[in-house]
């Protein structure tokens, strides 16, 4: 009787075994013809409520864009708000968009440097522990805190007589509303939103990297510096823009703490810019809400034009968070 | 009959000619070539690091328990034992890594050229003992500015690019890659290949210009051919650092160590020449764990 031959299974060499999933179609779901009825229907209504949430975006988008378009003139863009009996008397929102401008450059400026050291305190010292756990449960508290509530907080703290000099003040009385007082107050709504985004940023390099650089005799900071930050700067970008897009988001802040007025309100006697900062002015959400129905300008057509044009920026900025992300992913990355 | 379905099982070592269990010294001729990398002995050894009585605890955990070893310039140290005996933990305390990301307490001495390490400032001890880690970790940026980062002053960025350029290149001829990236200095280093960007980290360990390189499994993550590149690599370095390895591969520890240590559960079993300790080891642990009994 003859041995049958040797049949020996191929054993795979670690230089080239397949990466994993690289027999699988790109994209390939598994079918679902052999699941239970019930299992297809629970497909289904995903499916359905993925669709809906597309249909309602897509809505929102279109038809501010048919509004806007059809309602928008371009010198708007660089006319104030005026006083006037009908919408062709009352001038553009020149004031509001760079009100709207200003508030974002402030708030973004406070929150992006608190908000990296903070992360960078959280993840790479942490010490005292104790300390650590209330850091992060009091960002969590501030991120969950609506706005309206930081603005009446807020107006407590800038219409304090030691911070004054941050607003109007006239005959002792400090008025507590300003570009400094809103930009100050906006930058705590964008600073969760940064503090998540770069721990996020810092606990995705492995440890070993940081190793790597202490082992060739780096100081923390110095690692902190050179690697870890420069590493994490898709994660600092990202944290900024959604930072950003709540900002100009915002409408309770301004309208508690930036005085709801249509035009610039700079303060007399004081040289620019801190004139316009210490003074009161408005942004476009808070032109969209005066000039809505609901409003005390009640002209429409313009509300449909600014939201239009604050749309647009939201829209660039989640835009710039997508470029980022591809960027970043194909700059490569280490192993775990 | 049935057929066989799987291989047959792989002897982890297989030596033909066992020497004695003597103590072999760097300048005897070796005439046991079996599974050997053909390499030279010895030509001399400088003893640079003196570890002794060395136990680490972790808590309530003793990783090392009272190791002495003597790490030499000329010689590739290899530390070998199953998973968890310490030997990783015993490397990373030969640069007081383990102080920074644990609460490892450490007993005993470690001695870098007569000086104790615990006298020496760890940024200065660091630059002086170098390591090179199990997963390749170039940092993200150029090839060139990875090991510029090495040469500059804590987190400066003052130092030209001009004037760092020879050293840069002088690294990464040590460490074999200057050929294949001299023209893609640029580029950044996460594209290189894995066994180009272990031997970046190699470069980037050496240009601090170390006396003693650790190597905490540096082939584990990478394909045979691009191991047996590091492996000649480490060879050809052993006369200009004092080279320690970590390895789990033994055949690994077998080509290319000139002594080597077994570890197990936190004891030094046995340290010996490699191969003295490979062909004839002199404790029953050893000889389970070589010839493949376990791991």
């Amino acid at each position: 009787m003859q041995d049958p031959p040797l049949t020996v299974p191929p054993v795979p060499t670690p230089g080239q075994a397949d990466p994993p999933g690289a027999h699988r179609r790109k994209g390939a779901v598994e079918g679902s013809a052999t699941w239970s009825l019930s299992d297809r229907v629970g497909l289904a209504i995903c499916w359905a409520f993925g669709l809906l949430f597309c249909a309602i975006a897509v809505a929102i988008v279109v038809y501010l864009l048919v509004q806007g378009i059809k309602f928008l003139r371009p010198e708007m863009l660089w006319t104030p708000a005026a006083a006037g009996f009908d919408e062709t008397e009352t001038g553009g929102f020149s004031d509001a968009l760079f009100g709207t401008m200003i508030v974002a450059l402030m708030g973004i400026a406070i929150a992006l440097p608190t908000g990296i050291a903070i992360a960078v305190w959280l993840v790479e010292y942490g010490r005292p522990t104790a300390l650590a756990r209330v850091t992060e449960s009091t960002i969590e508290a501030i991120a969950g805190i609506p706005s309206i509530v930081l603005a009446l907080f807020g107006t407590v703290i800038f219409s304090s007589s030691a911070l004054g000099f941050l607003s109007r003040t006239s005959e002792g009385v400090v008025f507590g509303r300003s570009f400094f007082a809103a930009g100050a107050m906006l930058s705590l709504v964008a600073l969760p939103l940064i503090v998540a985004s770069v721990r996020e940023g810092l606990n995705s390099i492995p440890r070993h990297v940081r190793e790597a650089s202490y082992a060739v005799g780096k100081t923390k900071a110095a690692t902190t510096r050179r690697i870890l930050l420069p590493t994490c700067r898709p994660q600092v970008a990202t944290g900024a823009m959604l930072g950003l897009g709540r900002i100009i988001g915002d409408t309770a802040i301004i309208v508690v703490l930036l005085g709801a007025t249509q035009n610039f309100a700079p303060v007399e006697g004081v040289g620019f810019p801190l004139d316009y900062l210490r003074g009161a002015g408005t942004t476009l959400t808070n032109f969209v809400y005066e000039a809505s129905p609901t409003g005390n300008l009640n002209q429409p057509q313009k509300a449909y034009a600014a939201a239009f044009v604050l749309l647009l920026m939201v829209l660039a900025l989640n835009a710039a968070v997508d470029v980022v992300h591809r960027r970043a992913r194909k700059a490569g990355t280490w192993s775990h | 009959m049935e057929p066989l379905t799987a291989p047959p099982p792989i002897r982890r070592l297989r030596l033909e000619d066992p020497e004695p269990a003597t103590e072999v010294t760097a300048t005897e001729q070796r005439t046991f070539t079996a599974a050997r990398r053909s390499i030279k002995a010895p030509q001399f050894s400088i003893r640079r690091m003196e570890i002794d009585e060395v136990s680490v605890h972790y808590g309530d955990k003793e990783a090392v328990k009272r190791v002495s070893l003597p790490v030499r310039q000329g010689e590739v140290l290899a530390l070998i034992g199953p998973s968890g005996c310490g030997k990783t933990t015993l490397l990373r305390s030969l640069n007081r890594l383990t102080e920074l990301t644990s609460a490892a307490r450490l007993t005993g001495r470690i001695r870098l050229d007569d000086v104790d390490i615990t006298e020496i400032e760890p940024t200065l001890l660091r630059r002086r003992v170098t390591m090179v880690f199990q997963q390749p970790n170039p940092f993200p940026m150029s090839v060139f500015d990875n090991i510029a980062y090495v040469l500059r002053e804590q987190g400066s960025r003052r130092a030209r690019k001009k004037t760092l350029e020879p050293k840069v290149h002088s690294a990464l001829d040590r460490a074999g890659l200057f050929e294949e990236v001299k023209d893609n200095l640029d580029h950044p280093a996460l594209k290189l290949s894995g066994g180009q960007q272990q031997r970046l980290c190699i470069a980037r360990a050496l240009a601090a210009e170390p006396e003693v390189l650790l190597l905490d499994e540096p082939c584990s993550a990478l394909d045979p051919k691009s191991t047996q590149v590091i492996e000649d690599l480490i060879v050809k370095l052993r006369d200009d650092v004092a080279v320690v390895i970590v390895t789990h591969n033994l055949q690994q520890a077998y080509r290319i160590a000139d002594h080597v240590a077994f570890m197990y559960l936190g004891d030094l079993v046995e340290y010996n020449s490699a191969t003295a300790l490979f062909g004839s080891p002199r404790e029953q642990r050893t000889r389970e764990y070589v010839s493949g009994a376990f791991g």
